[in-house]
């Protein structure tokens, strides 16, 4: 599903984020990112929906060459991948339907597959009740579902989480794992970075640290590993 | 792009407008005051073009025969001057010709010459294209029986070089202008992007295409231009009517006439539209190619 190799990315202020990079996530895996701030987790994450391209190196997603990837070729990449941030980033004039149902218009999606995949998507993450509300008038547990639902309306293979319950009171945060969870049990590749030592140490998954734009550290069903 | 989606985008530059009345405002008198200006250098150049044009049109070269020349040599030198590449409209004139359009001009007390005519007889023509009046004027010169080529040498090479330097300094002008027009739209935009940042990015992250993020701005640019151009259009008509009617008259049977009002001012309008149209695109263009980067 993602292959990285010897992936090398320098910032134009000299900032060296990632320092050969050699990683293969299978599909349907659940992975941890974590390590200490500024190690290059964001770098990492960042590369696989090619928010940022590496300085040499190449990332396949499905066999896509991120590296080389036209940028008019990068909307169809993001179509297959669902990015999820630590601040929800939805449109606080739009409602809880049309905050998810904006994924799908923006990609030409017909009314009727508009209502039908929104209001599947709305029931999943536990929603349906709440469609019509604004985001201000939520929770931030609820506005990270709303922003998980948008992740996922348009069905993509992976899901990239950046920090996801970076803002959330620890209850909150297992719901929204919850979700991710089961998401991931639908077959959804998952890459998570996150500083939640508690999710990561119960949750167990695979867990990858970053140090020092390097792999510090790849195992299976992995404890979080740093103090906090 | 389908039309749903059209339709949505135009709905939404159109509401985009509401929101940041105050910009739509400034933006579309930006507009509206350059078009203004350029449309009245646009009247100014193109009927001192015409005036131009009448004028240049008007250049003669005037071929004296030499008195030596008798009828066989007087049509030698047609033949030649007839096979001159780049004339037309060559025409002889006899010495008594000449004389007889002497007396018109300067009276009857030129009637004495009739008895003793002291002019010669002479060939009058025009260049194709006038800008090469000097150079065929040389080149007649050459010919055998040519005794004089008279064509105001200097004075028409002058008139020309200001007549030329006119249009370049009023093109560069008009360009100056569409260029600030163009800066102020884009600064326009870029305000609508700004506030609307969040919501590009996100549409970047679901998988729009630059095409989709941009239509909106492109249409709010085209609205802006479109705007703008209404006043200029209106009161650059009215004037012209106006202004049409008034010297006209003035300046019937003289050597130049202004621009007939149509299709003069339709080709105007049409030309303010179009530039508003396009300055507007230019504007949001150059505006929002910075936020698709990502």
């Amino acid at each position: 599903m993602i292959v990285m190799k010897d992936v090398y990315k320098k910032y134009s202020n000299g900032v060296v984020a990632s320092n050969g990079i050699n990683i293969e996530i299978s599909r349907g895996e659940f992975v941890y990112v974590v390590g200490p701030s500024g190690a290059g987790k964001s770098t990492f994450i960042k590369m696989m929906y090619r928010e940022e391209t590496p300085t040499s190196g190449d990332i396949f997603i499905d066999g896509v060459n991120l590296a080389t990837l036209k940028r008019r070729k990068v909307p169809y990449l993001r179509r297959r991948i669902g990015v999820v941030f630590q601040d929800f980033k939805l449109l606080p004039k739009l409602n809880v339907y049309e905050n998810v149902a904006f994924a799908l218009e923006v990609i030409e999606e017909t009314p009727a597959r508009i209502r039908k995949k929104v209001t599947d998507v709305l029931e999943l993450v536990g929603l349906a009740q709440k469609a019509r509300m604004f985001p201000n008038e939520l929770s931030g547990g609820e506005q990270q579902r709303v922003a998980i639902a948008r992740s996922i309306v348009n069905v993509p293979q992976l899901v990239i989480a950046d920090e996801p319950t970076g803002n959330l009171d620890p209850e909150t945060s297992y719901e929204i794992m919850n979700i991710f969870e089961r998401i991931n049990a639908r077959g959804t590749t998952i890459v998570m970075a996150t500083h939640n030592k508690e999710i990561v140490n119960t949750m167990k998954h695979r867990v990858i640290a970053v140090e020092g734009g390097l792999i510090a550290r790849d195992e299976l069903g992995g404890a979080y590993g740093y103090e906090v | 792009m389908k039309f749903r989606t059209f339709s949505r985008h135009l709905s939404g530059s159109f509401k985009s407008l509401g929101r940041n009345a105050w910009m739509t405002f400034a933006s579309v008198s930006a507009v509206t005051v350059t078009l203004l200006l350029v449309g009245v250098f646009i009247v100014i150049m193109m009927n001192l073009n015409k005036i131009a044009d009448n004028i240049e049109n008007d250049v003669e070269i005037k071929v004296i025969v030499d008195l030596a020349a008798n009828d066989k040599a007087i049509a030698k030198l047609e033949k030649e001057i007839q096979e001159t590449k780049g004339i037309q409209d060559l025409e002889f004139s006899s010495n008594e010709q000449e004389l007889s359009k002497m007396i018109k001009g300067f009276g009857d007390e030129l009637g004495l010459y009739k008895q003793d005519n002291p002019l010669r007889h002479a060939f009058y023509l025009k260049a194709a294209d006038p800008h090469q009046t000097a150079e065929i004027a040389k080149k007649i010169e050459t010919y055998e029986y040519t005794y004089e080529v008279i064509y105001g040498e200097g004075k028409v090479e002058k008139l020309f070089g200001f007549l030329n330097s006119g249009r370049n300094v009023g093109l560069g002008l008009i360009i100056a202008l569409l260029f600030t027009a163009m800066f102020l739209i884009s600064n326009t935009i870029r305000v609508t992007i700004n506030a609307r940042r969040n919501e590009i990015e996100i549409m970047k992250l679901v998988g729009a295409t630059n095409n989709f993020v941009r239509i909106p701005f492109i249409l709010e640019g085209i609205w802006l231009g479109i705007l703008g151009a209404l006043l200029p259009m209106i009161l650059l008509t009215v004037a012209y009517f106006n202004l049409y009617d008034i010297i006209e008259p003035k300046i019937e049977g003289e050597l130049f006439k202004l621009l007939e009002v149509t299709p003069f001012i339709y080709q105007l309008n049409a030309l303010i539209l179009g530039l508003g149209i396009f300055i507007g695109i230019w504007g949001s263009f150059m505006s929002v190619r910075k936020f698709l980067k990502v």
